[in-house]
């Protein structure tokens, strides 16, 4: 690298540099360069506070706005005019909430767990036995990253019609039996990294195949399992594609939040015969959010760690 | 597909030649890996290796295998969903994709979108995740505020968007009149509406930032100090040090920023087609918002599904560029393979 950095061209100013170094000693330089970092860094501060600010409106004018009457919603007042928490009370009533966060729920935790339990014990199977093809079939799990959604979603769409399930919450959750490509990989990556002697031991002392993954792999996987599993919770809970399709029709109690939301946005829209009440809509995005950035308070290690393994990936 | 293969050869080594890698059982001399094809595999061994992967196994053949075959079968027939059945095969649906105005429309939208959100997403991140690597302690602080809006549900984001970006009364229109700046109609002016989607992505980019925060965070110190020394500014040492030694970084998040662009949903959907009543401009018409349309309101599912392999085909040919592009001007530590 230091060979592309020192182009012949640069040649002429590493002189001059040295020669300046050499003249003034370096001392009196000093001083000024520890005034220069000090403004550096203000403006560094200024620039990311700024931009803080900008990733952050969106959510206080959020919160101000399910806070303010009807009329109000549009003000753009940070503080409300009028303040109006009746509006957490009113949206109950409004829409189905209740149950739409209690299918919301449902289904995350079971897309979750599902998915975190089958694809440990795929990778598991790719990271501690051989057998043949094995990394044939790890490549075609590595391949399957690669596929657009789009392609499979009529198919899947169909699949779940022939079974029966169109209606239900069943589409939502059901392949996730099966494991999930990138969460395959996570795992196994970090099933590589546990001490083969560990396994050897167990197996020395009769364990079965399953018990050397249940009761020693398991266990020390925790932290990849919570990755797994606090992905997987966020993308089901904030999915909207897959419950427009599988959910939108019948009754809308059976919705989940996002559906919900979507579907009270237009309800409420005055082109349909709505009053406009956008700020119920705001209560309603303020508590689908909500949840989330409290996982992500609690879990935030475990996000920013599965986002930099994917990065590993490329 | 095509870059599963430099990433199984890649992870191989790492995999097998761990300490305590998977050929160590039966044989530890057998490590090397030009001999692992001799290996007789452990019979009980490969059976349960079997049944451990088996999951995945019924998974792939149902909900990949089984998919792609009758999603072709579909999309090479007359299928209706109402009656269930195929009457005869033709390459009508095929030769629709290019008598449909429509198709072509949402894809030139798509690829428009692509075009300008991905490079403005990777400078924004990169530009983000330089400031946070430079300012050291309080990273962590910033990194978080920057990522909640990743958390939100693009539902949420919608909802709030929606009247963010109003034309008339807008906060993003009041903000610019205030710095003396007539506001677009962001949701109503054909020219504005995809810069509203643009402006929307730009905010929920924090996910690409943690990777490219990740990614400097292994740039060598003493490479930017020897660089110093010999007179690099910062320009220079960013050009020179910064930009190599992160291309691996910068290429897969390139990749995956366009995968996502391309098949771009919820937020164009929320905006602009959720409320089958009211028209929303044509420019707004992503293809996946279209495929959608045909498949789960018209129920046209052959032409919908010989619209998804347009698109995987489309997909395809622009990452083996990528690839191929990308693998000239990638750094990898160490050589490649």
């Amino acid at each position: 690298m230091t060979a592309t950095i020192g182009t012949p061209s640069a040649g002429p100013s590493v002189q001059s540099q040295t020669l300046s170094v050499a003249e003034t000693g370096g001392r009196p330089r000093a001083p000024r360069r520890g005034v220069r970092s000090t403004a550096v860094r203000l403006i560094l501060w200024v620039v990311l506070v700024g931009f803080a600010l900008a990733f952050l409106y969106p959510f206080v004018w959020l919160l101000s706005a399910s806070l303010k009457p009807r009329g109000e919603v549009f003000d753009n007042r940070l503080i409300p005019q009028t303040l109006v928490p009746g509006n957490y009370a009113e949206v109950w009533e409004q829409l189905p909430l209740l149950s739409w966060m209690g299918n919301s729920l449902l289904i995350a935790l079971l897309a979750a767990g599902l998915v975190t339990v089958s694809s440990s014990i795929v990778a598991f199977g790719f990271a501690y036995f051989r057998f043949p093809f094995r990394n044939a079939l790890f490549g075609l799990v590595l391949a399957t990253m690669m596929l657009p959604g789009a392609v499979t979603l009529i198919p899947t769409y169909l699949i779940w019609n022939q079974l029966g399930f169109l209606g239900t919450s069943v589409p939502l959750w059901g392949a996730n039996l099966f494991g999930s490509a990138f969460y395959i990989f996570l795992q196994r990556q970090f099933f590589l990294g546990l001490p083969r002697e560990l396994f050897e031991a167990a197996r020395v002392d009769g364990a079965s195949y399953w018990r050397m993954f249940w009761q020693i792999a398991a266990p020390l996987s925790i932290p990849s399992f919570i990755i797994v599993f606090i992905f997987e919770f966020q993308a089901s809970w904030n999915n909207l594609q897959a419950p427009l399709i599988y959910l939108n029709f019948g009754s809308v109690e059976n919705f989940t939040v996002p559906l919900g939301i979507s579907y009270a946005m237009t309800q409420f829209s005055p082109t349909n015969g709505g009053q406009g009440d956008y700020q119920l809509v705001m209560v309603a995005a303020l508590l689908v959010t909500l949840p989330m950035l409290i996982l992500f308070a609690f879990g935030q290690r475990y996000f920013i760690d599965g986002l930099a393994t994917q990065g590993r990936k490329g | 597909m095509a870059l599963s293969d430099p990433a199984v050869t890649g992870r191989r080594d790492p995999g097998d030649g761990a300490p305590g890698g998977p050929s160590a059982r039966t044989a530890p001399a057998l490590r090397p890996e030009p001999r692992r094809r001799k290996v007789k595999y452990n019979r009980r061994e490969a059976i349960a290796g079997f049944l451990f992967i088996g999951p995945w196994v019924i998974g792939f053949l149902v909900f990949t295998l089984g998919a792609m075959i009758y999603s072709l079968v579909i999309s090479l027939s007359d299928y209706q969903l109402a009656t269930d059945l195929i009457t005869r095969f033709s390459f009508d649906n095929y030769a629709r994709l290019f008598s449909e105005p429509k198709v072509m429309v949402s894809l030139s939208n798509t690829l428009f979108f692509a075009v300008m959100a991905v490079p403005l997403e990777i400078a924004f991140a990169l530009g983000l995740a330089l400031l946070l690597n430079r300012l050291g302690r309080g990273a962590g602080f910033f990194r978080v505020l920057y990522y909640l809006p990743k958390m939100t549900p693009s539902v949420a984001t919608a909802a709030v968007f929606l009247l963010l970006l109003n034309g008339n009364f807008g906060a993003i229109n009041r903000g610019l009149a205030l710095i003396g700046i007539q506001g677009p109609q962001w949701l109503t002016d054909p020219a504005w509406v995809k810069p509203s989607i643009v402006l929307m992505t730009l905010w929920t980019v924090s996910g690409t930032m943690i990777i490219f925060l990740a990614a400097l965070k292994n740039v060598p110190r003493d490479l930017y100090e020897v660089s110093s020394l010999d007179g690099a500014g910062p320009v220079r040492q960013f050009f020179h040090i910064t930009v190599p030694m992160i291309s691996g970084a910068i290429f897969f998040n390139m990749l995956v920023l366009t995968i996502a662009a391309l098949q771009v949903f919820d937020q164009a959907f929320l905006l602009f087609w959720r409320d089958q009543t009211s028209a929303a401009p044509e420019s707004s018409l992503f293809y996946a918002v279209y495929l959608f349309q045909q498949a789960f309101r018209q129920f046209n599912f052959g032409f919908a599904a010989a619209m998804a392999w347009l698109l995987f085909a489309i997909i395809a040919v622009i990452t083996l560029i990528q690839v191929r592009f990308g693998n000239r001007f990638v750094y990898y530590e160490g050589g490649r393979d």
